[in-house]
């Protein structure tokens, strides 16, 4: 019988969720094409149950305050980056003037791809809209020129290439929600899959 | 839709092939699996005696009912879980698996577009299963293959790809080294040879792409370049960059 001995670079590391493991590399995962996107032709919007859609182009998007992100990032295929750099916007700045009802909230992307989150989750200091990776431009592969950085959820809640939120009263589910994984999608409780 | 088990189930290698120098063939039978659509995968979680645990995901080969089923593993020179899966791994031991996984990187027979595979590498195991699920179904929708790999000697399942190619057509593209005689030079997979070798716009074709992170990439955008539509493009990659 075949013993696997295995790296163990897991250790004790605290910061690595159960069924996770190490990885030095940033892989990509994405369903389809990488979209095209320019900063000049970059909108990102937010849109309430009412109809009403609050918007920012790319300027009025560098003018607001941003911050250093340092995260450890997880994704649900099971490799682990720990202490990744981000420059982004916290969400909370976006939701300032913003009037919901809503509990939920729907991500939607260039290129079609949509993800579903509770609003709750958002908030507080939970999620950016990022535009910077180690101190650079952030690469189209990854989500150039913005992305969601969820960093307590599963990677694929961090939708690349975002273009705006949708409030949504019920926990509809998005892309990879109907496609196999889970509505929620908690690293440190495992929630990977339907 | 295949229902996904949740649990771990256990499997037991009951046949094992080489396919090349760097990847093997491996058969599980998993009591309690619950079958798997063509292009799905599946978490393999390994144990070593101090409880220390390894997961990692790999494309099914196999398709349709039944509790065995086949994945094909490459070594990675630098891998943790592929070196014990390919060398030490022996008929009989137990691993854990879960799964079926994915619900997007899939064919099913009554899909009624023609189809356009693209692999790079080992990235061509899901096309396996849906060749093979397109060859079991009699679907009369065409299916064919491009598959680029390094050299000749790097080719998987090829008897069965050359075997099937009335029916589901495999061209071949290498990227370092040709066979003698081959036509032409080795050399990467370009936007022209992707005119060339795959069924055009006009075809409305849905195409997949599976490999490593760079070439699905350069082979999505050229894709594009050519006038698919991103909705009609299908992409699972592996790798970081």
């Amino acid at each position: 019988m075949a013993v696997f001995g295995g790296r163990r670079q897991r250790g004790d590391n605290p910061a690595l969720p159960p069924g996770q493991f190490l990885t030095g590399s940033f892989p990509v995962l994405s369903a389809g094409p990488t979209p095209s996107v320019s900063a000049a032709d970059w909108e990102f919007t937010i849109r309430t149950e009412t109809g009403k859609t609050h918007r920012w182009n790319w300027a009025q998007f560098m003018a607001l305050p941003s911050e250093i992100i340092s995260a450890d990032i997880h994704c649900v295929t099971s490799w682990s980056k720990l202490n990744t750099a981000w420059r982004g916007v916290s969400l909370d700045t976006f939701f300032d003037d913003v009037e919901t009802e809503s509990d939920f909230v729907m991500a939607h992307s260039y290129g079609g791809y949509t993800t579903n989150l509770p609003l709750k989750e958002v908030l507080n200091g939970q999620a950016w809209i990022a535009h910077e990776y180690d101190g650079k431009s952030l690469d189209p592969e990854h989500g150039g020129p913005a992305r969601l950085l969820i960093p307590h959820l599963y990677f694929w809640k961090s939708a690349k290439w975002v273009r705006g939120l949708v409030m949504q009263n019920k926990n509809a589910p998005g892309f990879w929600e109907r496609n196999g994984y889970n509505l929620h999608g908690d690293p440190w409780r495992e929630e990977r899959y339907s | 839709m295949t229902r996904t088990t949740i649990g771990w189930l256990t499997g037991s290698l009951v046949h094992a092939r080489p396919l090349t120098k760097s990847a093997r063939s491996l058969t599980f039978e998993v009591p309690g699996w619950p079958g798997n659509a063509a292009g799905q995968h599946v978490d393999i979680r390994l144990t070593a005696p101090d409880g220390y645990q390894a997961v990692r995901s790999y494309s099914i080969a196999s398709v349709g009912a039944g509790e065995d089923i086949e994945l094909a593993v490459d070594r990675l020179p630098d891998g943790e879980v592929s070196p014990f899966l390919v060398d030490d791994l022996e008929l009989g031991d137990q691993i854990e698996l879960r799964g079926p996984l994915g619900g997007w990187f899939v064919w099913r027979p009554e899909q009624r577009a023609p189809i356009q595979l693209i692999a790079g590498g080992s990235g061509v195991v899901p096309f396996v299963a849906m060749l093979r699920a397109h060859a079991a179904s009699g679907c009369s929708a065409p299916m064919q293959l491009l598959y680029s790999l390094r050299t000749p000697d790097d080719a998987l399942f090829r008897d069965e790809l050359v075997r099937n190619s009335a029916r589901t057509r495999t061209t071949w593209h290498y990227s370092r080294a040709v066979p003698p005689g081959w036509s032409r030079a080795a050399g990467r997979l370009t936007t022209q040879d992707l005119r060339a070798e795959t069924l055009p716009p006009e075809d409305l074709p849905l195409t997949y792409v599976c490999g490593p992170s760079g070439f699905v990439e350069a082979v999505a955008s050229g894709l594009v370049e050519l006038g698919h539509s991103a909705d009609n493009i299908r992409i699972e990659r592996f790798g970081g960059n």
